[in-house]
């Protein structure tokens, strides 16, 4: 199975020679990249990746809660001065002046949960888990998205992943299988 | 016996032929108004003796059997249309009155088997279900019909018009697939086996049946609504 990976960098240039190194290898798949870290949440759920290979000066959010949250690897591309306390939370480090071999090796090597992360995992992450919980307790996208402080986008696609794990639909459903999972009880009902 | 699989129903066949090889359909024939005990006699034949019109019943027939059958206009305009009203509202009252109870028997006691609050959970998604279905048909019951039968006998009323049936047509099956997502993959082992597949095996048959049923509905009836609202216009 190939390695899905995102690619969150600004240069064009950086991103072009990523590209060069990295399509040469049929290991990974490589997947549209984003020029900014702005939408990486929605990006991520909407398109699975198994590592997502970003500057850390544009991360916005602690990289344990992302990997926690996504089961995806989180590499740090560096090619300005970044504190090594920083990059010690990352699951492994690209500098711009590393060989191709290591560039490759790095990224190959980033993380044992890329590897059971695919379209056949059906467990639920913690993040579609909390969603469920608010769902069920009959809120609606928009306050769901509020409470868990992200964008209704965020929600929905939760949502469509929810759905495709559980095979069930309606929030009512949704509701029965939360009561019989013990993610919520009687009194959190509406 | 002839090969019914693979090829749409002719009026010469023994009825009993076409149920032998497509057990399913028995579950049609009351709600066509044909009582069993028809013996070895042709579809034509037994059509003719219960007052039903044998295209209209072969067209019912083939659409439940053949998944990518989808009848031309010409075969709706073709086919003697005054049974099918009839039909839906005995289907809806076939779902309403004895498929659904009887899956919620089922539940029942699969709702007595999970702990309290649980089981009180379980049993009102279901009643919600319910709900849910029979306003679906009750707004079916006294608006379309109602107006297609006007539309037969050769009147228009301007008060509704089936474009309108189409905006609001919904989706009834969904939920029950949600519930058979729910009873077959997540109730606690402690709960029967028996009384898990007698449930399950109901549910898919509903389900399967009212798939059908939308089928007919929006791909015969609103057909059909719309050539007699053209005609009596113009």
């Amino acid at each position: 199975m190939k390695q899905r990976l995102l690619i969150v960098e600004p240069s064009e240039v950086i991103v072009e020679g990523l590209k060069t190194i990295l399509e040469s290898q049929s290991r990974f798949k490589l997947l549209e990249p984003e020029v900014s870290a702005d939408h990486i949440e929605e990006r991520i759920i909407a398109t699975h990746p198994d590592v997502v290979l970003i500057n850390p000066t544009l991360l916005n959010k602690s990289v344990s809660s992302l990997r926690s949250e996504y089961h995806v690897a989180v590499v740090a591309l560096v090619y300005q001065y970044v504190e090594r306390e920083v990059l010690k939370g990352y699951d492994g480090v690209v500098e711009i002046r590393d060989g191709r071999t290591v560039i490759i090796e790095t990224l190959a090597q980033a993380s044992p949960v890329a590897e059971q992360h695919n379209q056949n995992n059906y467990e639920l992450t913690k993040r579609e888990t909390a969603v469920l919980i608010q769902l069920a307790q009959g809120k609606t996208n928009k306050e769901v998205a509020e409470a868990l402080n992200v964008s209704i986008h965020t929600v929905i696609s939760h949502r469509k992943n929810i759905t495709r794990k559980t095979g069930i639909k309606s929030v009512a459903g949704l509701t029965v299988y939360a009561m019989l999972n013990n993610l919520i009880d009687e009194s959190a009902l509406l | 016996m002839k090969d019914f699989k693979s090829r749409l129903f002719s009026s010469e066949s023994r009825l009993s032929d076409l149920i032998t090889a497509h057990p399913s359909l028995l579950s049609l024939l009351t709600r066509l108004g044909i009582s069993l005990g028809f013996g070895d006699r042709s579809i034509a034949d037994v059509c003719e003796a219960s007052g039903v019109d044998t295209s209209f019943f072969l067209l019912i027939c083939n659409v439940y059997t053949f998944n990518n059958y989808v009848p031309s206009t010409a075969t709706i305009l073709g086919t003697d249309m005054t049974g099918l009203v009839p039909y839906l509202e005995k289907s809806h009252k076939y779902y309403v009155e004895k498929r659904l109870p009887h899956i919620e028997r089922h539940l029942d006691s699969i709702a007595q088997e999970l702990n309290g609050p649980i089981g009180k959970v379980f049993i009102s998604f279901f009643n919600q279900y319910k709900q849910e279905v029979e306003a679906h048909f009750l707004h079916e019951e006294l608006d379309v019909f109602p107006h297609i039968r006007a539309l037969m006998a050769g009147e228009r009323d301007k008060t509704y018009g089936i474009n309108e049936f189409l905006q609001t047509h919904s989706d009834i099956e969904g939920k029950l697939d949600d519930l058979l997502n729910i009873v077959f993959k997540y109730l606690p082992p402690q709960v029967d086996d028996d009384n898990v597949l007698d449930v399950v095996y109901d549910i898919l048959r509903l389900s399967e049946d009212l798939k059908k049923h939308t089928f007919i509905e929006e791909k015969i009836m609103v057909p059909l609504v719309h050539h007699l609202e053209k005609a009596i216009l113009s």
